[in-house]
């Protein structure tokens, strides 16, 4: 068996060589081509702090309305296993369609639900859709399930066991929540919340779907980059490299302190 | 005040009546999966029960887990890995509403006398078996309750430590006034901690009596065994 693996590993070194090419080569391009002389000018533009400010804003808000709506949700679906099974997994499957939805689809369908017209929006006395809370809608519908799916995922794998001891401790539900519960899923709710962060500041379909892209209002960095390539490609590769740093810091500390089982 | 129960546990086969008195030690001794386990889980209100449970003259049914005053030694102590000894003994105290300060100092005092003071720092992963179970009694008698439960205490530990660590809890048990209720399947657990015995085999009591009655006249063929093992010994 030995001897067959390691014949087919020539045949395999191709693909594998492309497809890691493809994946890096494209970054490596981004770094190579950065304008790296004029790198400070270019983020000082007032377009592009005033993008950044605002993608920042949003993102952050929406971190922190991911994480106040996402754990109780985490809470009911890790804690319902009492349900009957079929309603409990359909629950969890519906959770995870924004993550395969693409984010078109979404805008389209938040703009139907929130829009002037739409299902709640025809209702509500001010206009949602292209304003900053649209871009904090948006980011909240795409990101939430990576909360969501990190929180339960945390929630599953603690014991409850502990709780049960904090219980007999004299601690109320509130209590154990609070003291026991929470801190046991920290990291979980750490590595979620840095989920949400990067999907929602990398967010763009959804967003100019549904918020449009009005400089200083909507326009976030994504978009202010698609935008600028047309007209200032080297402030569009400027921006691309702010957004390609804040992902890549994001992985590492999510492999270093809250992942530990990817570093082995 | 005493601590006199009748627990059913239905689903578990379970039918056990006991009571016991402060300042004194009931051991459930039994075979694994006869029931013992379930009968303190009853006690701690993490089951449901049918039957009774009264503290003097105070009634535990349908009492919740954290009012119900009943401190619980799980067998592998449950240590909460995120605090340190100092506050997992002084959880108690804060869940209960008492003072940081004063939480603070009754756990060090309780660390003290179970004389693992030097470890209030440490965080429970970083302690040895013997430890581990030290905190976790000073823990559960650190929360003021009525009654203690000790779930086979010694299980966890390698066997070259078990004597010892089982003079100390003995020890520690006699010096405390409240009423304790340990589960275990070692003899040798039930003449060092309990002056009295009830005997569970299948979620009924087979017999009940002092520990010396017990190795006087073992009354079923499991406890026959049990006292001629300890006896060679």
């Amino acid at each position: 068996m030995a001897r067959r693996r390691s014949t087919l590993a020539p045949a395999l070194w191709v693909p594998a060589g492309l497809a890691l090419g493809l994946l890096l080569l494209p970054l490596v391009a981004l770094i190579v081509r950065a304008p790296w002389a004029t790198l400070p000018s270019l983020l000082a533009e007032p377009t592009v702090v005033q993008a950044l400010g605002l993608s920042l804003g949003t993102a952050s808000i929406s971190t922190v309305v991911c994480l106040l709506l996402g754990i109780p949700l985490a809470l009911v679906l890790a804690r319902s296993m009492q349900w009957p099974a079929v309603p409990r997994r359909l629950l969890r499957a519906l959770i995870t369609v924004p993550l395969v939805l693409p984010p078109v689809v979404g805008g389209v369908a938040l703009l139907l639900l929130l829009g002037r017209r739409g299902l709640i929006g025809q209702w509500l006395p001010f206009t949602i859709p292209f304003t900053p809370l649209a871009v904090v809608i948006a980011q909240v519908f795409v990101s939430m399930p990576f909360l969501v799916i990190a929180v339960e995922g945390a929630l599953r794998a603690s014991d409850r066991r502990f709780e049960v001891a904090a219980a007999t401790l004299g601690a109320s539900r509130f209590t154990v929540f609070r003291r026991i519960t929470l801190p046991l899923i920290a990291p979980g709710i750490a590595s979620g919340a840095l989920l949400c962060f990067t999907r929602s500041l990398g967010e763009f379909g959804a967003t100019i779907t549904f918020a449009g892209s009005f400089p200083g209002t909507t326009q976030t960095l994504p978009i202010s980059t698609y935008l600028l390539l047309q007209t200032d490609p080297n402030a569009a590769i400027a921006l691309s490299l702010v957004l390609m740093v804040v992902s890549v810091a994001v992985l590492v500390s999510l492999r270093d302190r809250w992942v530990p089982g990817v570093v082995s | 005040m005493s601590l006199v129960a009748s627990l059913v546990v239905p689903s578990r086969g379970l039918a056990l009546d006991l009571d016991v008195t402060p300042g004194r030690t009931l051991a459930l001794l039994g075979p694994n999966g006869a029931g013992k386990s379930t009968a303190l889980q009853a006690l701690a209100g993490l089951v449901e029960y049918e039957g009774s449970i009264t503290v003097g003259d105070r009634s535990l049914d349908g009492v919740e887990p954290e009012h119900r005053k009943v401190g619980y030694v799980f067998q592998d102590y449950l240590l909460f890995p995120h605090l340190t000894v100092l506050e997992n003994v002084a959880f108690g105290a804060r869940a209960q509403g008492r003072g940081r300060v004063a939480s603070r100092a009754s756990a060090t005092e309780w660390l003290e006398r179970l004389s693992v003071g030097e470890l209030a720092a440490r965080r429970p992963p970083q302690l040895s078996g013997g430890q581990q179970q030290r905190v976790a009694l000073a823990r559960a008698l650190a929360s003021a309750p009525d009654v203690l439960l000790l779930d086979e205490p010694l299980a966890a530990l390698d066997v070259e430590i078990r004597d010892e660590v089982r003079e100390e809890l003995a020890a520690h048990i006699k010096d405390w006034a409240g009423m304790t209720i340990v589960v275990t399947h070692s003899f040798d657990d039930v003449t060092a901690l309990a002056a009295d015995v009830i005997v569970v085999e299948k979620g009924r009591a087979t017999q009940r009596g002092s520990v010396r009655d017990i190795v006087r006249e073992p009354a079923t063929a499991y406890v026959q065994r049990l006292v001629r093992n300890w006896s060679d010994d």
